[in-house]
């Protein structure tokens, strides 16, 4: 077995928001559907909550935040989910459920095992 | 010597195709394979040429791969870099060949790993020339208009990938098939494409592609012989090959199409490829896919005497059929072309407007004004097309030679 991280990238949506009521529903539903192998997942706040974390120089340096990511943009990485599965065709089965798979995007990584 | 060498060379290419396709099942790691049949055909080529080709050549390949790769793995256990059960390396010591059924279903998991859709279309290309067709990467970089470095680093990426995500070695279910086979076809289309294009002399390489992907559609069509879309890829390469020793003239230019002697047409080729097309055309439900239509535009032509002969009404058709299921600029300039010929030369004209501008488009647009005694336009339309193409392009002098033609017709 072999883990992936399925990346959604979706309009940059406050998922709490009463519109989204209807679309959170149907991630919930491809949660139920998929159980055995979702191992994690996560949405995320809308990247304008976000901070850009550097540390100048080497470590040890000044940190320096800043504010977003970098530019708006129509796409923004907006949850994740661990899934685990048999290779890559199987995965890409189970990511192409997740409804971002069809307003937006979702990236398959492939995640180093843990030796 | 040299030429007993090349016949050596050959042979373990072909073999080491069937070879590294069984090996990467056993070992389950596509660059260790390749590592272990390229130290096999290195100790072969050292050998043969003074020893002579062993009586069992595939069974000394195999054998030698497979020892190869043993030495490989236990050179990685030694450095201690991969950890292995031990049950592949159990596997290698076998001293049969395997069956030709075992061999075959390695070639198409072969074939489907190479092309797998999540690969880029130019990382299939490359992958299909290096393990299906067994070429360095210096080859391969002269097919794909490269570098040599780049072409390794997108073979290392490309194995990478396949290893990290799991692209997994196996055949697809009979109903995938029709999903997955569109890439495979397409891989070995292009490279027919691409080894077509250069005329004879001006090639950046030394490879005959032509017939490394006839080779490709030879085994993907003897493999799946009941699917259709393989079978119409073989018959279009064969009809469309039929006519290669007529393309070119001695001076080495493009002859075309009106002016090539059809007497040098490989009737052998035609004869198969016909055959092929109506296999095809019988066993799809569906309506004819993009490589039927093709084939059967090139049966068409191949079934006529002269050029003059040509019923291009039916020609047209099957243009209006493969603009439909597979638009493209290229086939809508052929089917102006083929409605110029039915003498609807002004109709041509008014659709070559809604074409993308390309250098082909302004050649057509010549030789359809000068049909209507427009010589000044025509020429200007061919200086247009020697404007805008390659300074090599294999179609340059004949363009010169109407250009000049139609400048002389002006004048008078």
């Amino acid at each position: 077995m072999a883990q992936y991280l399925a990346l959604t990238y979706t309009a940059d949506v406050d998922w709490w928001a009463p519109e989204q009521a209807e679309e959170l529903a149907e991630y919930r539903r491809f949660g139920v559907e998929f159980a055995e192998q979702v191992k994690a997942s996560a949405v995320l706040h809308p990247t304008s909550t976000a901070t850009v974390v550097r540390v100048e120089g080497a470590r040890g340096g000044p940190v320096v935040t800043t504010d977003g990511p970098y530019a708006e943009t129509k796409e923004a990485l907006t949850g994740y989910y661990l899934i685990e599965a048999e290779d890559l065709e199987e995965a890409v089965r189970v990511a192409a459920g997740i409804p971002a798979a069809w307003g937006g995007a979702v990236e398959v990584r492939p995640v180093i095992a843990a030796k | 010597m040299n030429e007993r060498y090349d016949v050596v060379a050959e042979t373990i290419r072909i073999e080491g195709t069937r070879i590294l396709a069984t090996l990467i099942r056993t070992v389950g790691n596509v660059q260790l394979a390749e590592d272990a049949v390229q130290e096999a055909a290195l100790a072969a080529l050292g050998a043969w040429p003074v020893t002579g080709v062993p009586p069992e050549p595939r069974a000394w390949l195999t054998v030698t791969a497979r020892r190869k790769a043993i030495d490989i793995i236990r050179r990685e256990q030694a450095r201690g870099t991969k950890e292995r059960d031990g049950a592949d390396l159990i596997e290698l010591t076998k001293r049969e060949v395997e069956t030709e059924a075992v061999v075959q279903d390695d070639l198409l998991r072969l074939i489907f790993t190479c092309c797998h859709p999540s690969l880029s279309p130019p990382t299939r290309v490359a992958l299909a020339l290096r393990t299906l067709c067994g070429l360095s990467p210096a080859q391969i970089a002269g097919v794909l208009l490269t570098t040599e470095v780049a072409t390794t680093k997108r073979l290392v990426r490309a194995r990478q990938k396949i290893a990290a995500a799991r692209i997994p070695y196996r055949v697809p279910a009979e109903a995938e098939l029709p999903e997955r086979l569109p890439a495979v076809c397409a891989v070995i289309h292009s490279l027919y494409t691409a080894g077509h294009a250069p005329t004879e002399g001006e090639a950046a390489y030394d490879v005959d592609l032509c017939a490394e992907a006839i080779r490709l559609a030879e085994l993907l069509h003897s493999l799946l012989p009941d699917q259709p879309t393989p079978t119409a890829v073989l018959a279009l390469l064969l009809l469309t090959e039929a006519r290669r020793p007529a393309r070119v003239d001695d001076a080495g230019e493009v002859v075309t199409l009106d002016l090539q002697d059809r007497s040098l047409w490989d009737q052998d080729l035609i004869g198969r490829g016909v055959a092929l097309l109506n296999d095809s055309l019988e066993r799809s439900a569906r309506r004819a896919d993009a490589y039927q239509l093709q084939a059967a535009i090139a049966a068409e032509h191949a079934r006529v005497p002269s050029y003059t002969a040509t019923d291009w009404r039916e020609i047209v058709r099957l243009y209006d059929l493969l603009v439909e299921v597979s638009p493209s600029p290229a086939a809508e300039l052929a089917r102006v072309v083929a409605i110029a010929e039915t003498g609807e030369v002004d109709t041509a004209l008014k659709l070559l407007d809604e074409i993308p501008t390309s250098s082909r488009k302004y050649a057509v647009r010549g030789e359809l004004l000068a049909r209507r005694s427009r010589y000044a336009e025509a020429a200007d339309e061919l200086q247009q097309a020697l404007d805008t193409a390659p300074p090599n392009h294999p179609e340059r002098p004949h363009r010169e030679r109407r250009r000049n033609y139609f400048r002389d017709r002006a004048k008078t």
